[in-house]
């Protein structure tokens, strides 16, 4: 692969998730020099940068269970030409989602107040700084538009790395059998 | 985003489809799947011969040992321009039909991507991963998305029986193990209950529990599940991720899995 003429500014997150997917990101291993030389990383936990600024790709972990995640997606979808549901939970909302058919009140008071094993005193968190719990875990796409879906729990490191050398080279992504994986 | 499986354009196939109805095929007992010549013996479907043939149709209500039941509509072939449920049309001499060309696959990846938002279809934490035709199906028509907005349903699981499993979250209403029960094993374990989006799989004990029942894990009902629905207690990994039916070829390389038997079960049409 040819380098282009400037290099594609990428952009990742993690929602909802549990950072497994940026692990199989970078178990795509020394095939990370060749990225670099395509591509630079814009905010991501790889830069520590804080906000997105104008991006090419973005990449999203996790499925919105806050007000947080909410932003920080939007936030994406500004700033990204394309935005990619990375994994599980981006595309269908995953573990996490398996809270959906409780009471959100019922799941914070047996975590905080009525569970065995609590410090006395114990209560619902409610510190203004911690983004509020929407009701129900979603996917991403319920949100904001998505361009490509790139399932797995976590998607392989060899799916990641063909659907970002297909994409960066100008071609439809094309994963095929052993790649498209939904577990 | 699509997979690597070759989908012909349907105007390539109309083509060739013409080109070689002209000959005389009405004597023969052959009709045509995509511009290829499929013989039939009387009386099969239009499904069992493209099987027999080795031509993989995508399919969730169907099964080899059963009557056809036409509800999945994954089986769906254009047969002479109009769109058909394969499993429940006879084979004719001379009918040109699509199957495996952008246009019908793209009506299948909508039906599994509605069946996906249904339920609530979460491979990573299901047993059934890797042998899952709803999966499977997925992985070969290329489907990355669930697209729709999902329904989260709540539906709490049967774990009342000791040897067997319910998981009713990922039910797709193909009534298999209603017709397995009924049929094969004589015990009418299984029904559907209500109408539309609060249609349902039931049990049928005035418990409404699997327990209540005289199902056992030698039944036909026990193994036909297409998902992950009907499960045996403490086999969930006997073979491990990565081992599994569609995890060591795809399913749509799997056609003879599926072949109809000989002879013949009766059909009434």
């Amino acid at each position: 692969m040819t380098a282009p003429i400037r290099k594609l500014r990428v952009a990742t997150t993690s929602l909802a998730g549990c950072f497994g997917c940026h692990m199989s990101f970078l178990d795509i291993d020394e095939r990370i020099l060749k990225l670099v030389e395509l591509v630079e990383f814009d905010r991501s936990p790889i830069t520590d940068i804080k906000q997105c600024g104008p991006c090419d790709l973005g990449l999203i972990e996790g499925g919105v269970c806050n007000a947080e995640n909410v932003h920080v997606l939007r936030e994406f979808r500004k700033q990204c030409k394309i935005l990619v549901a990375l994994g599980a939970c981006a595309v269908n909302g995953g573990l996490p989602a398996q809270r959906n058919r409780l009471d959100l009140r019922d799941i914070l008071e047996e975590v905080y107040v009525t569970e065995d094993g609590l410090a006395r005193g114990s209560k619902i968190p409610n510190d203004p700084e911690l983004p509020l719990l929407l009701d129900k875990v979603r996917p991403i796409h319920e949100v904001v538009r998505i361009d490509y879906f790139l399932p797995g729990c976590p998607p392989p490191a060899d799916a990641i790395w063909k659907f970002l050398t297909d994409l960066i080279a100008g071609r439809t992504p094309v994963l095929g059998h052993g790649l498209l994986h939904y577990d | 985003m699509k997979t690597s499986n070759s989908e012909v354009s349907a105007q390539a196939n109309a083509r060739g489809a013409r080109a070689k109805a002209a000959r005389p095929a009405e004597a023969n007992n052959v009709f045509t799947i995509d511009g290829r010549e499929i013989p039939f013996e009387p009386g099969q479907t239009v499904m069992q011969a493209a099987l027999t043939a080795g031509v993989f149709v995508p399919h969730l209500c169907y099964h080899p040992e059963f009557r056809p039941h036409g509800s999945c509509k994954l089986c769906t072939m254009k047969v002479n321009g109009r769109p058909t449920t394969s499993c429940t049309l006879p084979a004719a001499p001379g009918m040109e039909v699509e199957n495996n060309t952008t246009e019908i696959n793209d009506k299948r990846r909508l039906l599994i991507q509605m069946l996906l938002v249904e339920g609530n279809h979460f491979c990573p934490s299901c047993e059934k991963s890797g042998n899952c035709k709803l999966q499977a199906l997925g992985y070969a028509l290329g489907v990355m998305s669930p697209h729709f907005t999902l329904f989260y349903p709540v539906r709490p699981v049967d774990a009342s029986h000791p040897e067997m499993l319910l998981d009713f979250n990922r039910c797709i209403l193909c009534e298999l193990c209603i017709r397995a029960s009924a049929e094969v094993d004589k015990k009418n374990v299984f029904a559907l209950s209500g109408r539309g989006l609060k249609k349902h799989l039931i049990v049928n004990a005035e418990s409404g529990r699997l327990a209540d029942t005289d199902f056992a894990p030698t039944d036909k009902a026990a193994e036909v599940c297409p998902v992950g629905v009907i499960l045996r207690k403490r086999r969930g990994f006997a073979v491990p991720i990565g081992k599994r039916t569609y995890d060591l070829k795809p399913i749509n390389e799997q056609a003879d899995r599926f072949k109809p038997l000989t002879p013949l079960p009766k059909e009434e049409f």
